[in-house]
């Protein structure tokens, strides 16, 4: 049987807006993926400890506090230090114009607010299944 | 077209009163079903706490005036705490703003003021909310984004710069660290002269939601509460026109709850500050008065209104009868509203404008002491100042067109919106037993009951908003291709630095010995079960910055951390 596609869903620097990490969880959780979460207050430094610990297959960033541009940015830095193969989508209030500095530095997808759960299930699923 | 009207289940409205009569309906309610006419819309009318409405509603023979409404500024005053309501005086337009610097703050307050507000109200940074000065490595991308920077008196003073303090009222979201902020607004009056006596506003202050909803908790629950009921202390001795607390349905709502969630665990959360005061030897009769609240608006405009209407009622009542008090200000609950930032989309962004109207008037019509409207461009980034202008002008057409605050309580009566209120202060109760059997609110935080009960509303409101069972205009219909065209604000790249050079200056200069002093004590002081308050004034005063007295605090009280739910 295939692994299950592992997940994590983490929220980095002090904010503290949860419902949108929480509900993608479960989402990806009831389509069929394993999802840890890591809780608030996470370091860039945490949450790719935790990505490695874990052997996750993708990590989907959170934020709402508009530190996006400075933390999103760490987070991919160290996972290129460390030579992780991992999806790293974003999720959050992220104006448009932040969008392409954070794909230029490797994050998959920005998922801004109102995007359907299953666009965010069907990514995940589609870029990950190439893996085998 | 008319609307479809549902078809209802046979007894259900005596099921839903706990009456097993079933068919005899409690008056007040539709009795028969009603068959709709045509299917266009859906089967059900469920609002956002998934309370099924009838059809309509008819008069309620058995209703008792006196009991449930009294008269506006009478017990139990369903219909609102003032006898003139907006007649005298309309409520205060008061919008949250904070970004970068308290320079840049102060400007964005004169210019709210200019444009017809009436009270301010401070958005702190993630940094200050956490007590973290702007150079702690915790602050890293943080500064100055979700409001404004705020690490000692000096800022505190020059946010308030040219703002007369004894005539504006200030409120101030601000909660982990309250009594620090609170005590460096206090120290900015003093350099302004003014006396504490003539000082006017709120602090947040709230833990309890912190805990269950808001996430900006420092302390454990034990010297949080000790912190907040000391403000209270303090607060009625030597600052009596201040609410040293305005305990917040709000974020708990923003986070995901129902009205009723909302309604039920904001007011548990009065009752057990009550409750902490009244152990700590306080007199209620004196502090309860200063206790204010603060609600959401969201979209369904009648649960809303019923939502202020139903929690006036309980608080008079549990104020009144449980804990037997006899100061009539004690009673009336006041509150703040802002509307709800959760229902803002990002796309097609105007249309939030139509969405804070319909807020604001449920906000109004349910009787608010003050107001927040939320700026259209608030999914995608903080308010441009254009944007929070016609914000604020969303409430002065309310006020000055509308004619709506020209009646007090203009929906007291309605069939619908009394039914309504009932089930909303019915179904509150239920959510209390539920609390109490988790030994009241500080067991249930700890065992993640209201973390669970929220989140399960969360998922299932998205889960119909996914299934198009609940339709949101321009995401999930009536959705448009065209590019999003809508100025952003943006931060002054170098503003931190500024603030960071200021901050080690301010470290760098100050007394010395008049520092470490006003920290020692401040020390022994947390370490023992004396009023922290004055010695927090103290250690502001002689220059400690928040980062610095929130650290001797996290030291002697320790830090909270929560377990996941997901």
């Amino acid at each position: 049987m295939a692994r299950k596609i592992r997940v994590l869903i983490a929220k980095p620097g002090l904010d503290g807006h949860d419902r949108g990490a929480k509900v993608v969880a479960r989402a990806l959780r009831d389509a069929g993926m394993e999802v840890i979460y890591t809780g608030l207050h996470q370091s860039p430094e945490q949450i790719v400890q935790t990505a490695l610990q874990e052997d996750v297959d993708a990590i989907g960033l959170s934020s709402l506090s508009g530190a996006h541009d400075v933390l999103f940015p760490r987070v991919m830095e160290l996972v290129k230090k460390n030579r992780m193969k991992v999806l790293v989508t974003a999720g959050g209030i992220i104006p448009e114009e932040d969008i392409p500095a954070l794909k230029k530095c490797g994050i998959a997808a920005v998922f801004g607010p109102g995007t359907p759960i299953d666009d965010i299930v069907k990514f995940h699923k589609e870029r990950l299944s190439q893996k085998g | 077209m008319l609307m479809a009207l549902a078809l209802k289940k046979k007894g259900k409205a005596g099921a839903r009163r706990g009456n097993s009569s079933g068919q005899t309906a409690r008056p007040g309610r539709q009795p028969k079903a009603v068959v709709p006419e045509t299917a266009e819309r859906r089967a059900g009318y469920p609002n956002l706490s998934w309370i099924e409405t009838d059809p309509f509603y008819v008069q309620d023979r058995d209703f008792d005036y006196g009991e449930r409404l009294g008269l506006p500024g009478e017990y139990p005053f369903t219909r609102g705490i003032h006898r003139d309501m907006y007649l005298g005086r309309l409520w205060t337009m008061r919008q949250f703003a904070g970004f970068g610097s308290a320079f840049e703050t102060n400007r964005r307050f004169k210019y709210l003021l200019s444009h017809g507000e009436t009270g301010l109200s401070v958005a702190f940074d993630y940094p200050t909310l956490y007590g973290y000065d702007t150079d702690d490595p915790h602050s890293e991308g943080e500064y100055g984004k979700c409001g404004v920077a705020v690490s000692s008196l000096e800022d505190m003073t020059v946010l308030f710069d040219g703002i007369p303090l004894d005539t504006v009222s200030t409120s101030m979201t601000i909660n982990g660290p309250a009594s620090v902020i609170w005590a460096m607004y206090l120290g900015a009056a003093e350099a302004q002269g003014v006396s504490k006596s003539r000082l006017r506003g709120t602090i947040q202050n709230d833990v309890l939601k912190e805990y269950i909803a808001q996430k900006s908790f420092i302390f454990p629950p034990a010297p949080s509460m000790r912190l907040v009921i000391d403000t209270f202390e303090y607060g009625m001795h030597n600052v009596p026109s201040w609410n040293t607390i305005s305990i917040s349905g709000y974020h708990i709502r923003e986070a995901g709850s129902t009205a009723v969630q909302e309604l039920a665990f904001t007011l548990a959360d009065g009752l057990e500050y009550v409750r902490q005061g009244i152990e700590r030897g306080l007199d209620p009769n004196l502090f309860v008065p200063r206790l204010s609240f603060f609600f959401n608006a969201h979209n369904d405009f009648f649960e809303e209104i019923a939502k202020y209407r139903a929690a006036r009622r309980i608080w008079a009542r549990e104020m009144k009868e449980s804990f037997g008090l006899t100061s009539e200000r004690a009673m009336k609950l006041r509150f703040h509203t802002q509307t709800a930032g959760c229902t803002l989309t990002a796309e097609q962004p105007e249309n939030n404008i139509t969405r804070v109207s319909i807020q604001a008037m449920a906000a109004v019509l349910g009787g608010t002491q003050s107001l927040h409207t939320n700026s259209l461009d608030e999914a995608l980034a903080l308010p441009t100042e254009k944007a929070v202008r016609t914000a604020l002008r969303t409430q002065q057409i309310i006020a000055y067109e509308s004619g709506i605050p020209n009646v007090v309580d203009p929906l007291g009566g309605s069939y619908y919106v009394e039914w309504l209120t009932d089930q909303m202060e019915e179904r509150a109760y239920r959510i209390f037993d539920e609390i109490s059997m988790y030994g009241g609110v500080i067991g249930a935080i700890e065992r993640g009951y209201f973390q669970k009960a929220i989140t399960e509303s969360s998922y299932r409101y998205q889960k119909e908003v996914e299934r198009k069972e609940r339709i949101v205009v321009g995401v999930n219909e009536f959705t448009t291709d065209e590019p999003l065209e809508i100025p952003t604000l943006r931060l002054d790249p170098k503003g931190r630095d500024r603030q960071v050079a200021r901050l080690r200056k301010l470290r760098r200069t100050r007394d010395r010995s008049k520092f470490e002093s006003a920290m020692n004590r401040l020390r022994k002081i947390a370490e023992g079960e004396e009023n922290t308050m004055p010695a927090i004034l103290d250690a502001v005063r002689a220059k400690a910055t928040l980062g610095e007295v929130t650290g001797v605090l996290r030291d002697v009280f320790g830090e909270y951390s929560e377990q996941q739910i997901i």
